[in-house]
């Protein structure tokens, strides 16, 4: 492997477009001409249809954290466009190295639901196989999964199979130095690596123009001699399209790409947070305006692509997903206590073996004293 | 909104009901107030106040030069702050959860633990990190961690951590004032307990364990999140005629073995409670250091109460992983009194 081929010979030929690539405006009309080729009919309505559901599952989750039913949910709503249009650019052999913001993205990539809602309702802490669902555990330390990413797609690099792996992060998670190794490893290998950096403007409570001084996430791409793209990150075909390009070159043997998706995260960082403590109501009404489901509905609509029978169909369909999701999670899980031994290595050890032993006989004396009360 | 450094007069003489969040808020704004050359930063600790609010309140009233929110980047955090320290400020960091410190792991260990050593005494580095740390809470995975080893078995670092309100304050001041780098845990399942009390810098000495509570038949040895178990078990205990004595290590490194030894030595048991998996945890070294001590004053082997040698579980399975009431009970039971019926010194 010489990783030196595939570089473009001009600086030019990596830097981000100056304001962020677009198909479809804000109120849904068809941007000017530029670069990115609208995707089909058949893919838009795809990215409409999945971006209804994602939204109806968000809503459906932090409602389950009201009911306790979650310890926790950290919510993508605004973010549809990136989380969709991102995933459904995958082909079925690639990767998805996710965040703990993303189970809409995972979801959207087929995992069941309440598998992937295990880790938030306290139940085990990945619920999915990864390598079925070629879908990497939600990672919360930040940025670490970037190195993942790269690493699996060396990898089929290596074996010489046709994977490229997407890896999303948000704009905080570039400050680490993870994601600059990750950028720099990626670059030298030049592996199949697409990291989609979605720049919903904060991190926790922290504005991004605390997070970096760069003109853009993009721009930091260049550095490392790495294809950049901004992309409005509210404009699904926009976002689809820059993700399945950067997926073709990636496949094709022309390295990574770093993807910086200009969006807003509507809800607070998670249920537990207070955004009103570091932003106020009418930067989050700005946002609103912009909302991606809607935008690709008006530009569905006016394409005569969408209907009012097929959306309320759509909706009906979202609807029965959450109250089908509702239901399973209402269920009581019972969670066996051996299963905190059997994982830890390969074959357990004596002393976890005599470990659970202990707590086996401590709650069967538990068991035998509450009988004994009854 | 007022926060707590302001509704409180500094140093207040009469005692107030304080929660350990708000104790540890008090003792930053007054070191912040004292010395012009501490300064706090981290993650979400300037506007928002700090995940669990402990700096809530403090860059309003010091200022953004003071009181600031940092790039996400926990090794630069550390690395800055060491820099800092060199130029003569006294930075007090957080790193926002236990296992979220881990980026920072090589300045802590290859810098701010070594660098007095390394330059013969001629740089000192007055660093504190704050590390909300352990379980109790619910969370999810990467968000319990009982960190305290890794920092612990690394010489250069002081590793303290307050169990109560007012010894939150008194060992961040005293963790502040101290020319050494401290690893400050806070054990986030007490932040939220209150305690009527005064707050003072003055106390107990920042390397020392304290008793607290007396007993004649076993020392329960404990710290951070875990000592309230440990001391609700020997309320228990006493019930079954057992006289518990608690310590409150307070200084992981270095170990107040005089303390503890001189206590161990009086009852002839002990039994070393924490959360922290046992393999390799805190407890080893006590005992190892007790039987060093003491061996001829003990009545039994040294145990341990502590969580299983596995990774943290997740929410639903935490509370067959922390030490109980009733495990610490039982340890007591296993001590081989002599006067038992059947092998426990209250037959139970
Ligand atoms: C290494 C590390 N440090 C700190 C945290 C705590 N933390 C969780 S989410 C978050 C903010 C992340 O912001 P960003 O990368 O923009 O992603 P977003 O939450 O906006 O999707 C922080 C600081 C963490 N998970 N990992
Ligand atoms: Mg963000």
């Amino acid at each position: 492997m010489n990783p030196s081929t595939s570089l473009p010979s001009r600086p030019a030929d990596l830097l981000p477009s100056e304001v962020p690539l677009s198909l479809i405006d804000p109120a849904g009309r068809p941007a000017p001409e530029g670069e990115l080729t609208m995707p089909a009919d058949e893919v838009l309505q795809r990215l409409y249809r999945g971006m209804v559901l994602g939204r109806r599952f968000d809503v459906q989750a932090t409602a389950l954290t009201k009911q306790g039913r979650l310890a926790v949910y950290p919510s993508a709503r605004g973010q549809e466009a990136g989380e969709i249009g991102a995933v459904l650019a995958l082909r079925e052999q690639d990767w998805l190295f996710p965040t703990y913001r993303d189970s809409m993205a995972v979801v959207a990539r087929g995992v069941d639901p309440v598998e992937v809602l295990c880790l938030l309702r306290g139940d085990w802490h990945c619920g999915y196989d990864p390598a079925r669902e070629r879908v990497a555990p939600q990672c919360t330390p930040l940025a670490t999964n970037t190195l993942h990413a790269v690493g699996l797609a060396h990898a089929a690099t290596v074996k010489g199979e046709d994977t490229v792996a997407l890896v999303l992060l948000g704009d905080g998670a570039t400050s680490e130095g993870d994601t600059h190794e990750a950028l720099n490893f990626a670059a030298v290998f030049n592996t199949p690596t697409v990291f989609f950096v979605q720049n919903n403007g904060y991190a926790i409570s922290v504005p991004l123009a605390k997070q970096t001084h760069a003109p853009s996430l993009a721009h930091k791409g260049i550095g490392y001699g790495i294809r950049s793209v901004l992309v409005d990150g509210n404009d699904a075909a926009a976002v689809y399209a820059v993700v399945s390009a950067a997926v073709a070159r990636a496949a094709a043997g022309e390295g990574p790409t770093l993807i910086e998706a200009v969006t807003y995260r509507i809800e607070s960082h998670t249920n537990a947070d207070d955004a009103t403590r570091y932003r106020d109501r009418a930067e989050v009404e700005s946002w609103l305006v912009k909302d991606p489901v809607s935008r690709l509905a008006n530009y569905l609509t006016e394409r005569g692509l969408l209907d009012e029978q097929a959306g309320a169909a759509l909706d009906a369909t979202a609807e029965a997903q959450a109250a089908q999701l509702r239901a399973r999670m209402n269920v009581d899980t019972v969670s066996d206590p051996r299963d905190l031994f059997r994982h830890v290595y390969a074959q357990q050890t004596p002393a976890l073996r005599r470990q659970e032993q202990e707590l086996l006989a401590e709650l069967a004396v538990t068991e035998a004293t509450e009988e004994d009360h009854r | 909104m007022s926060t707590v450094a302001e509704r409180l007069p500094e140093l207040a003489a009469a005692p107030i009901p304080v929660t350990m969040a708000g104790a540890l808020n008090q003792a930053l704004a007054d070191a912040l107030a004292t010395d012009e050359r501490v300064l706090v930063f981290g993650e979400d600790v300037g506007t928002l106040g700090g995940v669990f609010r402990v700096t809530d309140g403090l860059a309003t009233r010091f200022g953004e030069n003071r009181v600031f929110d940092t790039p996400l980047a926990e090794s630069a955090i550390v690395g800055t702050a060491i820099g800092m320290a060199m130029n003569g400020l006294r930075p007090v960091v957080e790193m926002q959860f236990d296992a979220f410190a881990y980026p920072a792991f090589e300045q802590i260990t290859s810098h701010l633990a070594k660098l007095r050593n390394r330059t013969q005494g001629r740089v000192e580095l007055p660093i504190v990190i704050r590390v909300p740390y352990g379980g109790g809470i619910g969370g999810v995975e990467h968000h319990c961690d009982s960190s305290e080893m890794y920092y612990a078995h690394t010489p250069g670092l002081r590793v303290v951590t307050p169990a109560t309100p007012a010894d939150a304050y008194t060992l961040l001041r005293q963790a502040i004032d101290c020319p050494d780098p401290v690893i400050f845990l806070e054990p986030k399942r007490r932040y939220w307990a209150k305690e009527t009390t005064v707050l003072e810098p003055a106390g107990a000495g920042i390397d020392r364990a304290v008793i607290r509570r007396t007993g004649s038949d076993v020392t329960l040895i404990s710290y951070g999140g875990a000592l309230g178990t440990t001391l609700e078990a020997a309320e228990a205990a006493a019930e079954d005629g057992i006289s518990a004595e608690v310590i409150d290590l307070r200084s992981l490194a270095p170990f107040d073995e005089d303390t503890v030894a001189a206590a161990v030595a009086r009852t002839g048991r002990a039994i070393v409670v924490h959360e922290a998996s046992r393999f390799c945890g805190y407890g080893a070294e006590v005992a190892a250091q007790l039987s060093e001590r003491c061996f001829h004053y003990l009545e039994a082997p040294i145990l341990r109460v502590a969580g299983f040698d596995i990774p943290y579980p997740p929410p639903n399975l935490e509370s067959h992983h922390l030490p109980s009431v009733d495990r610490i009970l039982d340890a007591i039971d296993r001590l081989q009194w002599p006067d038992a019926v059947n092998g426990t010194k209250a037959g139970r």
